[in-house]
């Protein structure tokens, strides 16, 4: 029982960090229906950005981390939408997910050219400290993660829900045709996602690097548990990602503790494939209300 | 002002053209190496090693006067890639390949070489490539067949462990360690109760570590890859389990050590090559190294090293480039620091291209490594 | 129109014969390029025919491309000929595709990537851990190269003349079939898959069909590309490869005869040519594919219209 227990706790650890990678990933798809399959390498390169100025720049961890924040919204989240996005968004959804693809190759080669090969440690809050929940041991990174997901998702709904720019946020979602003459400044609504994901994912790797390590290939295993998460959870409700990526966490370490080792990371794909069969649109999510 | 702009091609042009008079005064030497995908960090430190070598020995007049013309072909760690780079190699009609490091390139590209009757100077450790009857090609490291028997005798000798549990990497190398050593531990009288595959990309290691509290084996033997281990090592440090860690090569890697911080302290392993040598010419080329590179060297770059070194000495005493000459000279040689330098451990090969060296047990203390014990070479060539 | 027709007549003529001389000219690694253009152009040609022909987003494609692959791998460890081999690699990659087609009748394009991802880490994960059947991670080694009708296909330029061979019949069974009901069938499901439903149209079937089709053009890719590298092991076989494939169409241009070959000289060659670039070849290869798709979403063969739109735009 102790053991089962374990798992859990460290499952809804593990969730945690697949949910951060998540939220954003919902977040751009939700308001203006891109997939962005970067989204790994997206929440890898901020760490990156911190330990280039800690080294290069001899800045203290706060000071490098609000710069790399700065950096984040400049680039993850205007020039990426800017640059990229625009001009693919009436190419059909496809051409989009190979520019991505493209975008993921050349920012992990990026890394591993100009930064390091190898994985590099990140500084945590407490590196050593660990939290005992209910006899199960857990360490307070993943606490903290787990605190600052649940936050997130809090607070972006909230946002979404009550204030103007928030409902204006869900119009463009719902019906950005509708929601233009309606007076929403539709483009200025999907930047503002943009910027919302860059940071978002800055605020993911701070807390998830530690975890991690600081390495270029990163990328590849947190964008796919990104994009099994919102969509088991629920592609276009916010809240879906905590619960997608929970689920995913949990599932990975009962799957690979009773059932197989070796076969540990198809379990979660097969909830995947069982979920968009009998329910499309994710555990938590409504029914695709969007109307192009 | 025309003429002054036409000096400048013109000069370039007539040392190109001149360039081929001196080609000939080098000696063309292919490196294949993995400097992307999952074999980067081996690979770059072999590309690393190689250079450093190569350097050197240029810049003290090269092989019998002519200078390496050295040229790095990169795998990808794919081995589809790896094949083709191979082929590209062996189209060069170079005097010796380096390389690959990873086994599973090695066994796809070995063949190549052999056809064309290359020597090949290869990291990989799997004990298969020995197997077959190849007289081209050459380990730089122990093979696993050495190594794993001195492995399960620690663990009999100084652990006295009867039960273990093996935690290894799903890929070749992981799956053959599990397999050796299974083997080797029952013939000395041990059982492992379970073994574990895990992925480098693996996060979440509470499973495992669950799986090891229950069946409590008497030593766990880990072997992941880096970034693998430092989490499993974290993970067996935050749930409090104190039964011994034993590994080789990955789990003292310097890497993991940094990256596990205090939960890599007490962890045992068995290396063939190590930054933490106490020997002082090993620590000369540590500290060389780390000058040049701006890091500390790993076993991969220790290997290349003394391999290029070991080509030059034997070709040396061959006292011209031939091929079939060389792996004549080598099969059976023994160089010792004082005749080479640059072969900074005494290294031998025997007739099937094995290779023979003392190995070191090490432990983590504080976060560094440290020598425990030193293992003699195995014997089985003439020294 | 009739000029250009001929015109485009010479220039595959030209391109056809270039393709028929040119091995004999080349050293091993040449040989093995457009060996590998060939084989990754069949698999290719069969994504195509599942994402641009008909619509349908697959991530699968290679590991149909591995199934084929390790199907010729095993049979002939056992002493089977090619042309049986070839035969099972078919009917398995057209079953499984059928099977792993039917989840698309439920869901929409987007979904579909996924389950097609879930298929391909299963098909890497049974490769990888079933060592009884695959050979696990030691992979299987000494793939022997077919000898039909008395030649032997053993040498490297025999055996490019052979990749060129199964290229041109599949090159020639695509366009028979995209000119034929069938190809205008697709072509309505990918346009308007509703209109096509209205007019009577059995999408649901189509789809399937499409599916099993690309897939099992993926597997003849795999039955050629096994005994080209003579050994396979699970690496090969990943999500890249998938993506790869991927990337060869859109480059090429997806929907069009022409991309898959455009796609593949890209996706194979371009990097063996980037490697002057030394450290940076994939990193600068990352970067072309977002200009690409940037500047030329339709790919490389609907360049020229591409060109004439931005012309025709500026007044």
């Amino acid at each position: 029982m102790d053991n089962l227990l374990q798992l859990i706790v460290s499952g809804l650890a593990t969730g945690g960090i697949y949910a951060l990678a998540a939220i954003g990933f919902a977040l751009l798809w939700q308001t203006s229906q891109t997939v962005n399959f970067a989204q790994g390498e997206f929440v890898m390169i901020p760490a990156f950005f911190i330990l280039a100025a800690m080294k290069y720049l001899s800045l203290p961890f706060w000071a490098a981390a609000l710069l790399a924040l700065v950096i984040s919204l400049l680039v993850l989240g205007v020039a990426f939408k800017r640059a990229v996005v625009d001009p693919l968004l009436h190419s059909g959804f496809v051409p989009l997910v190979i520019a991505t693809l493209g975008l993921s190759l050349f920012m992990k080669e990026g890394v591993k050219i100009f930064y390091s090969a190898e994985p590099q440690p990140f500084p945590a809050f407490d590196a050593a400290a660990k939290v005992s929940v209910f006899g199960a041991a857990v360490s307070m990174q993943s606490v903290v993660v787990l605190g600052v997901a649940v936050a997130t998702v809090l607070a972006l709904q909230l946002f979404v829900a009550r204030t103007r720019t928030g409902r204006c946020m869900q119009a463009t979602a719902q019906n950005p045709m509708v929601a233009r003459l309606l007076g929403v400044q539709v483009d200025r609504m999907i930047q503002l996602t943009f910027l919302i994901n860059a940071g978002l994912v800055t605020i993911a790797s701070i807390l998830v690097t530690p975890i991690y390590y600081a390495s270029y290939n990163n990328g590849e295993t947190l964008g796919m548990a990104a994009f099994i998460a919102a969509i088991v959870g629920g592609f276009n409700q916010i809240r879906g990602a905590i619960f997608g990526g929970f689920l995913l966490g949990i599932i990975d370490n009962l799957s690979a503790a009773y059932i197989s080792a070796a076969y540990r990371s198809v379990l979660p794909l097969l909830l995947l494939v069982l979920v968009i069969l009998f329910r499309p649109q994710g555990i938590l999510g409504r029914v695709e209300e969007r109307v192009l | 002002m025309a003429k002054k702009r036409m000096l400048l091609p013109l000069l370039t042009a007539a040392l190109a053209l001149s360039a081929p008079a001196w080609a000939q005064q080098t000696v063309k030497i292919v490196d294949l190496c993995e400097l992307s995908g999952s074999g980067a960090v081996d690979g770059t430190n072999w590309h690393d090693g190689v250079n450093m070598a190569v350097n050197e020995i240029n810049a003290a007049g090269g092989i019998l006067g002519r200078k390496i013309d050295i040229i790095h072909y990169e795998t990808q760690t794919d081995p589809g890639v790896a094949r083709t780079q191979m082929q590209k190699a062996v189209d060069a009609d170079p005097y010796v390949i380096m390389g690959p490091v990873m086994s599973f390139e090695v066994r796809v590209t070995m063949g190549l070489a052999q056809h064309a009757k290359i020597p090949e100077f290869s990291g990989g450790e799997s004990s298969d490539l020995t197997a077959k009857e190849n007289p081209y090609f050459f380990r730089t490291s122990l093979s696993q067949q050495f190594s794993l028997p001195m492995i399960a005798q620690y663990m009999h000798d100084d652990l006295h462990a009867k039960t273990i549990m093996i935690f290894w990497e799903n890929d070749d190398t992981g799956r053959s360690t599990r397999d050796v050593l299974t083997k080797e531990a029952a013939a000395l009288g041990m059982k492992v109760i379970a073994d574990r595959p895990g992925d480098n990309n693996q996060v979440d290691f509470a499973a495992d570590v669950v799986r090891a509290k229950t069946l409590h084996p008497d030593v766990l033997y880990v072997h992941l890859q880096e970034q693998a281990t430092a989490r499993f090592l974290q993970e067996i440090h935050r749930q409090g389990v104190t039964i011994p860690l034993v590994g080789d090569t990955t789990l003292m890697a310097q890497t993991v050590i940094q990256m596990a911080g205090p939960a890599a302290d007490g962890v045992r392993g068995w290396v063939g090559l190590s930054p933490v040598l106490p020997d002082p010419l090993a620590q000369a080329f540590v500290a060389k190294f780390t000058k040049t590179y701006g890091r500390t060297p790993d076993h991969n770059a220790m290997k290349s090293y003394m391999a290029v070194y070991a080509i030059k000495y034997a070709t040396e005493k061959v006292g011209k480039f031939d091929r079939d000459a060389l792996i004549n000279y080598m099969h059976g040689m023994t160089i010792t620091p004082q005749e080479e330098p640059g072969v900074f451990i005494k290294t031998s090969w025997d007739d099937n291209g094995n290779l023979d060296r003392a190995s070191y047990i090490v432990t983590v203390d504080s976060g560094k490594q440290k020598v425990i014990a030193v293992l003699p070479p195995h014997g089985t060539t003439k020294q | 129109m009739n000029a250009r027709l001929t015109r485009n007549n010479l220039v595959l003529l030209a391109i056809v014969a270039a393709l028929l001389i040119a091995p004999l000219g080349m050293r091993s690694y040449s040989l093995n390029v457009v060996s590998t253009w060939a084989v990754m152009s069949v698999a290719a040609i069969g994504l195509n025919v599942t994402l641009g022909f008909a619509g349908q987003v697959s991530m699968a494609q290679g590991a149909f491309v591995g199934i084929g692959a390790y199907t010729v791998g095993i049979l002939t460890a056992m002493e089977w000929p090619f042309l049986p081999c070839l035969a099972v690699a078919i009917l398995l990659c057209l079953a499984l595709g059928w099977i792993v087609g039917y989840p698309a009748l439920r869901v929409r394009s987007h979904y579909l990537v996924f389950v097609t991802l879930a298929f391909t880490t299963l098909a890497y994960l049974v490769f990888r851990n079933e060592e009884w059947l695959t050979g696990g991670t030691n992979g299987i080694p000494d793939i022997p190269r077919p000898e039909m009708f008395g030649i032997s296909f053993e040498s490297d330029l025999a055996y490019c003349y052979f990749c060129l061979l199964n290229l041109a019949w599949v090159s020639a069974a695509v366009m028979w079939l995209v000119n034929s009901p069938w190809g205008l069938a697709f072509l309505a499901l990918r346009e308007n898959p509703v209109k096509a439903q209205a007019l009577g149209v059995d999408t649901r079937r189509y789809t399937l069909v499409a599916f099993a089709l690309g897939s099992a053009l993926g597997g003849i890719a795999g039955t050629l590309y096994a005994p080209l590298v003579a050994y396979i092991d699970d690496n090969a076989f990943t999500l890249n490869l998938s993506l790869n494939l991927m990337l060869m169409v859109m480059v090429g241009g997806s929907g069009r005869l022409i991309g898959p070959y455009l796609g593949a000289l890209v996706v194979v060659v371009l990097p063996e040519l980037l490697r002057i670039a030394g450290d940076y070849y994939l990193m600068g290869y990352g970067a072309l594919i977002v200009l690409l798709m940037i500047f030329c979403p339709s790919g490389l063969a609907g360049l020229p219209e591409t060109l004439r739109a931005r012309r025709g735009a500026t007044p």
